[in-house]
């Protein structure tokens, strides 16, 4: 069943073309890889859905009905979390204070065992090697904190999860352990939504391939059944189009 | 020995108990976590020069005083706290204090008004200036500093209109008001029952925290840190009581100004909303992100940061028993900004306490008790104020820069 689909979404900074005309649907369940070069516009696709920036054209519908995500308040309540590239971690608090910042347990009285208690099982539950959930955000390494940004999205029990580029800052076993997690994911009905420049990964736990170029779509390809090298021509553009027309229309290439 | 949740990582040193505290608090300094660290050295060494200087200084009449003067602007730095929290900075503190004064002269002297209805309206003319900064930053951008400028010659000129051709308003003697910033002191008993239930308070407190974290296995601090930290304030606060005591005691405009100094503290350190107050300050757009109403925030500490202002500002006229064109000027707006400074409050935003502000102004308020004693004049004041000031920032870009270091910025 589909949580989430984009219709013809389009964005501009001035005078560039961000996105245009884009289409994208995630299901419950489904792992989605969004792959393509830099500068294809993936991070600003992210950041329209998780409500930072508002999308110039186009439709969003979320689980059946047409939803507009003006703030990421807005995206929180729908169900949609989100890990940011440049994780948007507070430095100078501590992993709980980060994990639960926006949503603390007892707004008027902060409950901190509670949050602790919380933070730990959620790290568990990753695998996460933080030593201290006290220590300033500043303490930790790239990694770690990737760990606590996912682990952060996962408080608000949300449907759909995007991820934005989530292994690049990784070691090869918290890698393992964050595309593990993504599986899990998986396995609880949430739609995750990965961006990744790594092919091993999205061969590894996506479902479905969506590749964009200069901020239109490329190609959808099913992953069981497209090959590296054709995602990495429908990323490149060194295709003659055909592929991704066919994949377009939803024709078994 | 099972191992609590929070300590399982084998590479977490294992401290336990009283010397355990100790040694986290040296490795936290050492890795520029100073906290209030600083100030307090700071304050013993300037407190033993000036006490050199002139034998007078240390004693129970002059701290008294002390105490007194340092009601009002430590009100004030109190607000500068939360806009230095945020990352902000109000230089308009000065001029909203002599406003208010004057605005609670004018209501309550010449118009007649009850005293507590004249209070009122000048701590909300306060918080509504506030909320005028706060819509001007939102919605065009303005940078505080310039808001704020505009802010300190604006209400300057609004305090002088207000006051009118003489220039001056005094406040009549018997007045509670004036009563309450002079005169009024807490009875000895009274006192020590304050520092009493303020340690009971602490070891409480600490203590039902420790058994909470205890039965969510958690690590905790032992009963005897506990009891050893909650002893240590009771012999402060009593022996601060007992000095007083040996000439006025403890004023209550005093008492006022500590029990703000504990709301504030708990409001920051307890409340969502002070946690949106630290997450602002260290990096909006991740509060933005994470559902935070950043402008909301802002708002709320611009008024915050005025009508402390104003309460201090009724307090500095209701001390000097009059409003006049020099109240809130001289050197009021500085001294409150450098209190919060000085008090550890970082100006590049998300660092501070409130505590800061209590020791803070009781710097400030050192030197120049200290100064006038020596009957050295003001510009002598000004010069060692600003090194002081100087060092306190100094302080704070290194201890930043330690922070990064040691991975803790
Ligand atoms: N806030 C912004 N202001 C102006 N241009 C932007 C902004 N964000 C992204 N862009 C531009 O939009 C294009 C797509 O960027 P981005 O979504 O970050 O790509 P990707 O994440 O795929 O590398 C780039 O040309 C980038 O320069
Ligand atoms: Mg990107």
């Amino acid at each position: 069943m589909t949580v989430l689909s984009l219709r013809g979404i389009s964005k501009t900074f001035g005078a560039v073309a961000a996105l245009t005309d884009i289409r994208l649907d995630v299901a419950a369940g489904e792992v989605v890889a969004i792959v393509g070069d830099n500068g294809a516009g993936k991070s600003t696709l992210v950041k329209i859905l998780a409500g930072v920036h508002a999308p110039d054209s186009g439709r969003i519908t979320f689980e059946g009905r047409d939803v507009a995500i003006p703030t990421p308040a807005a995206a929180h309540k729908l169900g949609i979390a989100t890990v940011f590239q440049d994780l948007a971690l507070c430095e100078n608090l501590n992993v709980i204070q980060n994990l639960f910042l926006g949503q603390e347990i007892r707004p008027l009285r902060l409950d901190d065992v509670a949050m602790e208690t919380r933070s730990w099982e959620l790290l568990r539950q990753l695998s996460a090697k933080i030593p201290s959930v006290r220590v300033p955000v500043a303490a930790l390494s790239g990694g770690q904190r990737q760990t606590v940004a996912i682990a952060r999205s996962l408080l608000g029990d949300p449907k759909v999860i995007i991820l934005d580029e989530p292994t690049a800052a990784l070691g090869v076993a918290q890698t393992a352990e964050v595309l593990n997690l993504v599986e899990r994911l998986r396995e609880n009905g949430l739609g995750v939504i990965m961006i990744s420049h790594n092919m091993a990964d999205v061969k590894a736990v996506a479902d479905t391939v969506v590749v964009l170029r200069l901020g239109r779509n490329n190609g959808v390809f099913d992953v069981a059944e497209v090959s590296t090298e054709d995602i990495i021509a429908a990323i490149t553009g060194a295709t003659d189009n055909a592929v991704s027309r066919r994949a377009d229309k939803g024709v078994p290439s | 020995m099972t191992v609590t949740t929070d300590r399982q990582d084998e590479r977490l040193h294992h401290r336990a108990g009283l010397s355990g505290a100790v040694t986290d608090v040296v490795e936290r300094a050492r890795g520029g976590d100073l906290g209030v660290i600083p100030v307090v050295v700071g304050l013993v060494v300037i407190w033993t020069v000036l006490q050199v200087l002139n034998p007078i200084f240390l004693s129970s009449a002059n701290l008294v005083n002390l105490t007194l003067e340092s009601a009002a602007v430590g009100i004030i730095a109190l607000g500068v706290v939360c806009v230095l929290l945020v990352g902000q900075i109000d230089l308009s503190v000065g001029s909203v204090s002599g406003l208010s004064g004057a605005v609670l002269a004018v209501l309550f002297v010449s118009e007649g008004l009850p005293v507590w209805l004249a209070i009122a309206a000048s701590v909300l003319l306060g918080a509504v200036i506030g909320w005028l900064y706060g819509q001007l930053f939102n919605r065009f951008g303005v940078p505080s500093f310039v808001i704020t400028l505009a802010g300190l010659l604006g209400f300057l000129g609004l305090q002088l209109y207000v006051l009118g051709a003489k220039g001056s308003i005094n406040l009549p003697f018997d007045s509670g008001l004036v009563n309450f910033a002079q005169l009024d002191f807490v009875p000895a008993w009274l006192s020590y029952t304050f520092a009493v239930v303020a340690a009971v308070w602490l070891f409480a407190g600490g203590f039902l925290h420790a058994r909470q974290r205890r039965r969510a296995g958690l690590s905790a601090r032992s009963v005897t840190a506990l009891a050893v930290r909650s002893a240590a304030l009771l012999a402060v606060l009593a022996f601060v009581v007992w000095y007083l005591g040996q000439t006025r005691g403890v004023g209550w405009m005093f008492v006022f100004f500590v029990g703000l100094v504990l709301i504030m503290h708990y409001l920051l350190s307890r409340t969502k909303w002070g946690r949106a107050v630290y997450a602002v300050g260290g990096n909006v757009e991740a509060a933005r992100r994470a559902g935070i109403n950043v402008r909301a925030v802002y708002t709320s500490v611009f008024v915050l940061c005025s009508a402390f202002a104003a309460v201090g500002g009724i307090l500095a006229a209701a001390r000097l028993a009059a409003a006049n064109q020099s109240s809130g000027g001289g050197d009021v707006n500085l001294n409150a900004i450098a209190a919060a400074v000085i008090g550890g409050t970082s100006l590049f935003g998300g660092r501070g306490t409130a505590f800061g502000a209590l020791l803070g102004v009781i710097v400030i308020q050192s030197i120049s008790s200290g100064l006038t004693l020596l009957n050295l004049d003001s510009s002598i004041r000004f010069v060692v104020t600003g090194v002081v000031l100087l060092l306190a920032v100094v302080v704070d870009s290194v201890s930043r820069r330690s922070r990064t270091s040691h991975g803790r910025a």
